[in-house]
C-alpha cells in the first residue's frame, strides 16, 4: 500500500502529544477525560498501523479491547465527576487538590 | 496521489486540527465534545484507509456514538458553561516542557523510521468483519469474555458512584 507506516505512527504520535497537553493543561475534569480518550485513540491508530504492517489482525483485537476499557473508564470517570460535582459544585481540578503534595 | 492516500492525509489533518482546537482553543465544553466527535469520525476514515473496517465501524458506533454522547449527557446534566485554563504558568516549567517536547520529537524522528517493519502485502479480506471475528472468537475468547466482566463491573461502579445517596 502507498501510505508509509512512518506517517501513520507520526499521526498517532501527534494525536497522543495533543492529548497529553490537554490532560496536563486543562483544568476541567471532563475535558481532561476527553483528552485521555484522545490519547487512547492515538494508541489505537498505532495498533491499526502496525497490524497492517505485520499483516496480523491481532492489532485489531487489541483495539477492540482498548475501546472496551475506554468505555468502562468513561463510565466510571464520569460517575466520579457527577459525585464530585454533587459534593463540591465544581469540576475544576484546582478545587480537588487536597491530595496534591 | 491515489484516492486512499488523499483520504488518509486529509482526514489525518482534520483529526489533528479538531484535536488541537479541542485542547487549546475551545472553552465551551459542549463545543469541545463536538470537536472530539470530528476527531473520532476522521480517525474512522483513516482506519478504513488502513483496511481496518470492523475497527472503523466500532469507532463510529462506540466512540462517536456512545462515549461522546455520555460526555454530552454529563456536561448538560451538570449545566457547565465555560472552562478556565490554568492560571499559574511558571516560566521554568514552560521552558522544561518545550525542551522535553523537542527532545521527544527529535528522538522520534531519529529512532522510529529506522526501526519500523516494511509494510507487507496483505490479503484482500484483511481487517474484515469475518477475519477479525474469527480471531476474536478463536484465539482471543478469554480476553473477550473478561472484557464483558470489566464492562459489568464498570456499569455497577458508575451507577453506585453517580446515584444519589438515600438517607
Amino acid at each position: 500500500m502507498e501510505i508509509p507506516l512512518e506517517h501513520v505512527i507520526g499521526l498517532s504520535a501527534l494525536l497522543f502529544a495533543i492529548g497529553t497537553v490537554g490532560a496536563l493543561t486543562r483544568r476541567n475534569l471532563i475535558v481532561i477525560l476527553m483528552s485521555i480518550e484522545l490519547m487512547l485513540n492515538a494508541a489505537n491508530l498505532a495498533f491499526v498501523g502496525f497490524a497492517r504492517a505485520w499483516n496480523s489482525v491481532d492489532g485489531h483485537i487489541f483495539v477492540l479491547m482498548v475501546i472496551v476499557v475506554a468505555a468502562a473508564e468513561v463510565a466510571v470517570g464520569l460517575g466520579i465527576v457527577i459525585a464530585l460535582f454533587r459534593n463540591r459544585e465544581s469540576v475544576n481540578v484546582e478545587d480537588v487538590s487536597l491530595l496534591r503534595w | 496521489m491515489s484516492a486512499p492516500a488523499v483520504f488518509f492525509y486529509a482526514f489525518g489533518a482534520a483529526a489533528v486540527l479538531s484535536a488541537l482546537s479541542m485542547v487549546l482553543h475551545l472553552r465551551n465544553t459542549v463545543a469541545a465534545a463536538m470537536s472530539l466527535v470530528v476527531t473520532m469520525i476522521s480517525l474512522a476514515v483513516v482506519y478504513v484507509v488502513l483496511d481496518a473496517h470492523l475497527v472503523a465501524a466500532l469507532q463510529i458506533m462506540v466512540y462517536a456514538g456512545a462515549i461522546v454522547v455520555v460526555f454530552l449527557f454529563v456536561v448538560m446534566l451538570l449545566n457547565l458553561r465555560h472552562d478556565v485554563f490554568a492560571q499559574r504558568r511558571e516560566r521554568l516549567v514552560k521552558l522544561a516542557g518545550v525542551v522535553l517536547a523537542l527532545g521527544a520529537a527529535f528522538a522520534f524522528l531519529q529512532l522510529v523510521p529506522n526501526s519500523l517493519p516494511t509494510v507487507q502485502e496483505i490479503p484482500a479480506d484483511f481487517g474484515s468483519y469475518a477475519a477479525v471475528g474469527r480471531a476474536l472468537y478463536r484465539d482471543f475468547v478469554l480476553p473477550f469474555e473478561i472484557s464483558s466482566l470489566l464492562l459489568l463491573a464498570a456499569i455497577v461502579g458508575a451507577v453506585v458512584l453517580a446515584k444519589r445517596r438515600l438517607s
